[in-house]
């Protein structure tokens, strides 16, 4: 699931480089081109970092989402449910994996962007930062986090380093599969009881905000940003992909007969672009500063399940043990 | 006095985690995470292999462990090897150029053989002689 999202700003950016001009030629020519970068090749020192920032950030969310759902997983209403819940959120760690393996050709090791998250120096996608309170929760995160996700992966799987695009091709195959029975459990709440229905409503409402948030604030149009889009590591801008998001996944809300919880919420039939009212920037902000609701809590249970295990890979690790940055 | 995490989660409870103070040591040493296998998977029989990832593990029976619930998890799997990163040897992309001729190599595929125009004209040129 859980793209990356919005990348927070950083406070200190490098954008002076000190790289080899005619390298930094040929690179740019190989990437308009629509080829591949791959791990061994020359690249700017500031394509290297942000990459870095932003599959480690990827990873990280993969993680950190698979989180609230599986809560969920000892009461998931029948066994069937019970099932696609742990095989899907199996599948966020699986990707978790498949995503740091990318950032580690890059050069930075897995322990340390476990350590980076730990500690908060790394960030990673907001919403899970939010408690599941009920199933219906489930089948919001389950149905519109996962496709506002799918819609971040579809555009960077198009980017230019090869293992980040290698790994979203597989995880966009099995993000299908998320999606799908996310709609279904959405699907069969909306039909369901009054009760239901008045659950999946509340859960809707709850999470809008957050999901509003999931992109990210408009993009700054710096020297920076076209830079990043030029070198293909940003492939869209938070807006276009909210607005794409928005577009195909509003109506299929609407279908059902439930209602988003912003009353100025609506296309506008001369620019075809949505309108919607202020989605609270300042408590997005204050979120990712740490301040949510579930902040503390994932860190702490992200941390203790490392500690908890570290005796196991501890008394499993071979004395000649060295490390590679691995090929692809 | 760290402040206890309580969660709607009643297995999170059970764990009694305090609030982490952020800033403290890293909690992994490096080389933590064991060393890397690169993992390829054969679809079918018949089908080849083909590198689709690594794994982290302590010795190639865990990292097949791993390789089996990572690559292995969905759709058809016949089979899978997995091999030490570090017994993996490979070319630099910068010795790209070494290929450069190779696609040039006309002699070196069926497409360079045209004799279709030969043959044509070996038969034009009987019939002419063959009528009076």
């Amino acid at each position: 699931m859980y793209g990356g999202g919005y990348i927070p700003k950083e406070e200190s950016r490098k954008t002076v480089s000190n790289d080899d001009p005619e390298m930094l030629a040929t690179f740019e020519e190989r990437v308009t081109r629509g080829e591949k970068v791959e791990p061994r090749d020359w690249m700017p020192a500031e394509y290297r970092r942000q990459l870095i920032r932003m599959i480690e950030q990827h990873a990280h969310s993969e993680i950190i989402g698979a989180l609230p759902e599986g809560t969920w997983i000892t009461r998931a209403p029948g066994f069937r449910r019970k099932l696609a819940l742990m095989a899907k959120v199996q599948d966020e760690v699986g990707h978790a994996q498949l995503l740091y393996s990318a950032a580690e050709t890059l050069g930075k090791s897995r322990e340390a962007m476990t350590n980076d998250l730990i500690n908060g120096k790394s960030k990673y996608s907001n919403v899970f930062n939010y408690p599941a309170k009920t199933w219906a929760d489930v089948a919001v995160i389950g149905f519109l986090i996962d496709a506002a996700a799918i819609v971040n992966q579809v555009a960077n799987s198009k980017g230019s380093y090869g293992p980040y695009c290698r790994a979203l091709e597989r995880i966009c195959y099995e993000e299908s599969f998320h999606l799908k029975q996310g709609h279904s459990v959405f699907v069969y709440l909306a039909t369901g009881t009054p009760l239901q229905r008045s659950m999946l409503q509340d859960a809707l409402n709850r999470w809008w905000k957050p999901i509003m948030h999931f992109f990210g604030p408009s993009d700054e149009m710096s020297e920076h940003t076209l830079t990043l889009m030029k070198w293909k590591v940003k492939m869209a801008t938070n807006d276009d992909m909210r607005q794409q998001f928005l577009s195909l996944y509003v109506p299929k809300i609407q279908e059902l007969g439930l209602t988003l919880p912003d009353a100025e919420l609506r296309k506008d039939p001369e620019s075809g672009k949505w309108l919607f009212g202020d989605p609270d920037w300042a408590e997005f902000f204050a979120v990712i500063r740490g301040n949510g609701p579930c902040n503390a809590e994932r860190l702490a249970v992200r941390k203790a399940a490392e500690v908890n295990g570290a005796w196991v890979r501890q008394a499993l690790r071979q004395a000649d043990a060295q490390y590679v940055t691995p090929l692809a | 006095m760290s402040v206890e995490i309580r969660s709607l989660d009643p297995r999170v409870n059970r764990l009694g985690l305090h609030i982490h103070e952020p800033g403290a040591a890293d909690t992994l040493p490096p080389h933590d995470h064991w060393g890397t296998y690169q993992v390829f998977h054969q679809k079918k029989r018949g089908d080849r292999h083909g590198a689709v990832g690594i794994v982290h593990a302590p010795s190639p029976e865990l990292a097949m462990v791993y390789a089996k619930e990572q690559f292995g998890r969905r759709g058809e799997t016949a089979n899978l090897w997995v091999v030490d990163t570090r017994h993996v040897l490979a070319l630099d992309y910068g010795d790209q150029d070494m290929f450069a001729t190779t696609p040039e190599k006309s002699y070196r595929d069926p497409g360079g053989y045209k004799v279709n125009d030969k043959i044509d004209e070996y038969r034009e040129k009987m019939s002419h002689e063959l009528t009076p």
